[in-house]
């Protein structure tokens, strides 16, 4: 039997199975690869130039040629929405990797040292969180000036609490458990017992986080820019266009603010399906 | 309240005041890690003479040690001096008094449509059978995933432009038609948190509904209603607290994209101006008081939590 043969015949059932008993997660998954090939490809895909202007007429309605319509200045909706993919999706990315990395670092050194170490850094996270992520976004941008990388910066610092705290926790109760005293006892190194056993161990918590973390990064970032500190026009980072589309909501052509506004809450949403099903399988993991 | 649940939160108020010292430091160094001098933004366009720069670093005591400038600006700002706007020239305490009230009419408004839809709603979820259970968790679900700018546009859209009850600009004039201009930009505030505070409800309510204690009380016979407020909700009520500090703080920060949206002359759309034009003074107070709101509010709820279960000030294991 070839291996395409065996393939064929397992996979599917999997899949089916999986769609029968959770048909959301399905759903989600399918939802997250379109919004990841968007932004990998968008500039590939999108059929005109994003900001060549009157490529259709002043917001026009969707149609064969422009299937999201036009915007208020004629630029094609897809086009744009398809380009500001990348931005939308992978700002996020890199605030949820910054804080993930940063906050999971703090952690480990916080429960594995504990003393004074544990006091200053916690003393250093209390401090962050009673600072709102946009409020040190919007501090960012009034000393660095306008653009998406010092929201970026600032929302990588803004979240490490989220990610520290629970992973703080994570590490005290797994570094109690019996395993890394018979490890230690072993002789086996703390880099080793560190790195080899309890950073995996940790890795489906912080995992999880992340996944949440990205809904609340993508949310963020789109408001910033919706309040125009963020990306800049003509970019058309989602937030932007939501911001920009507005006018037009008033002379009844919601398009240009409608399909970007979607695009982030259906991104959200199924982020928060993976977000539940990885916290669920992390948890189960844990015990 | 006993002494030792009254030294336990004097201790967190501590922590607290710690906390609030610490965050001034971090908002006043923002003016030293900015690129380019604040004695030029405060010449404000025209190039300094030497003796210009000399007399503005005197007056805004920019030749002092950087701890002394630290105390000057602190000093100042608990004696409600609060600097010098780089933009307007004007003092900052100018630009956000006549703006303070209206943010938080409109912070207020949503705290009471989040009070009221976001723990009845979780309630109803919790206590009305599996199908309301059902459709509560639908709704929160997207309810999560829809933030204020994105309610704020549909909300413009449909009553701006169809239906046409509600005004979808500006703050109005007097109490009452402050209150109908900012009924859009309110509900738009609140759905995210509604959904997000019916979750915690819900949570916190069926824990306590599966608990002995609720179980005993039935067995006694106590009424079915006083069951609910007195042994269900109000144990439930510490988990619902515990998440409100951090939320109405959020709150005046989240407030900005409404005003944004709506056109109202906040405290957020101030915020977001002077962010945009690198107003940095204006931004460093709005941001301090936004951290202050934050450690005041959460002491609040830290002690009306001690108030209803001492338990929860007491050295907990693992924190």
């Amino acid at each position: 039997m070839s291996v395409a043969q065996l393939a064929g015949g397992r996979v599917p059932t999997f899949a089916r199975r999986l769609a029968v008993r959770d048909p959301l997660l399905i759903a989600a998954g399918i939802v997250m690869a379109g919004i990841l090939v968007m932004a990998l490809f968008g500039p590939l895909l999108a059929p005109y130039d994003p900001n060549q202007l009157y490529v259709g007429p002043v917001s026009g309605p969707p149609s064969l040629a422009h299937w999201m319509g036009t915007d208020d200045l004629g630029r094609d909706i897809l086009s744009r929405v398809l380009v500001g993919a990348g931005p939308s999706v992978f700002a996020p990315v890199a605030v949820v990797l910054a804080s993930s990395l940063l906050g999971a670092l703090i952690a480990i050194a916080s429960a594995w040292f504990g003393g004074w170490v544990d006091g200053v850094s916690s003393r250093l996270i209390e401090v962050i969180f009673a600072i709102p992520g946009l409020v040190l976004a919007v501090l960012a941008v009034s000393m660095f000036g306008k653009g998406l990388i010092a929201p970026i910066v600032a929302l990588s610092i803004a979240y490490i609490p989220i990610v520290s705290r629970l992973v703080r926790a994570s590490a005290r109760r797994e570094l109690a458990k019996p395993y890394i005293a018979a490890l230690r006892i072993q002789g086996v190194g703390s880099f080793a017992i560190c790195f080899r056993h309890l950073v995996p161990a940790l890795l489906p918590a912080v995992l999880a986080q992340s996944t949440v973390g990205f809904g609340y990064a993508m949310l963020d970032l789109a408001a910033i820019s919706f309040l125009g500190l963020g990306a800049q026009p003509p970019a058309s980072d989602w937030g932007v266009m939501i911001a920009a589309g507005q006018p037009s909501l008033l002379v009844g052509a919601p398009e240009q603010s409608m399909f970007p506004a979607a695009l982030v809450v259906v991104t959200v949403l199924a982020v928060n399906i993976l977000g539940a099903r990885v916290t669920t399988w992390a948890e189960g993991g844990d015990r | 309240m006993n002494a030792s649940v009254a030294r336990q939160l004097l201790g967190k108020l501590g922590g607290l005041l710690l906390t609030l010292f610490l965050s001034s430091i971090v908002i006043f160094s923002a003016v030293l890690l900015t690129p380019g001098d604040p004695v030029v933004a405060l010449a404000g366009g025209v190039r300094p003479t030497p003796e210009m720069i000399e007399a503005i670093k005197a007056q805004h005591h920019l030749d002092q040690p950087i701890w002394v400038q630290y105390l000057y600006w602190i000093g100042g700002v608990l004696t409600g001096d609060l600097g010098t706007s780089f933009v307007y020239k004007t003092p900052v305490e100018e630009l956000i008094a006549p703006r303070f009230g209206i943010t938080l009419l409109l912070v207020l408004y949503t705290i009471g449509l989040i009070a009221v839809f976001g723990i009845g709603s979780g309630i109803l979820a919790a206590t009305r059978g599996r199908r309301t259970d059902r459709a509560v968790l639908v709704a929160t679900s997207f309810g999560v995933a829809l933030p204020t700018f994105v309610v704020a546009i549909l909300l413009i859209w449909v009553f701006g432009r169809v239906l046409g009850w509600f005004p979808v600009y500006g703050a109005g004039d007097g109490f009452l038609d402050n209150l109908y201009h900012l009924t859009l930009p309110a509900i738009s505030l609140s759905v995210l948190y509604i959904a997000y505070l019916s979750r915690i409800t819900r949570g916190a309510v069926v824990g306590q509904l599966h608990s002995e204690h609720v179980d005993t009380a039935r067995v006694r016979g106590i009424p079915r209603g006083r069951i609910f407020r007195r042994h269900v909700f109000l144990n439930a009520s510490p988990q619902i607290l515990a998440i409100s500090g951090a939320t109405v703080a959020g709150l005046f920060a989240a407030s900005a994209i409404a005003e944004q949206a709506f056109g109202i002359g906040g405290l957020g759309s101030l915020l977001t101006e002077a962010a945009a034009r690198k107003d940095l003074p204006v931004v460093q107070v709005i941001s301090l008081l936004l951290v202050i709101l934050f450690v005041v509010l959460n002491a609040a709820a830290d002690v009306a939590i001690a108030l209803i279960d001492p338990d929860s000030v007491k050295p907990r294991r693992n924190a």
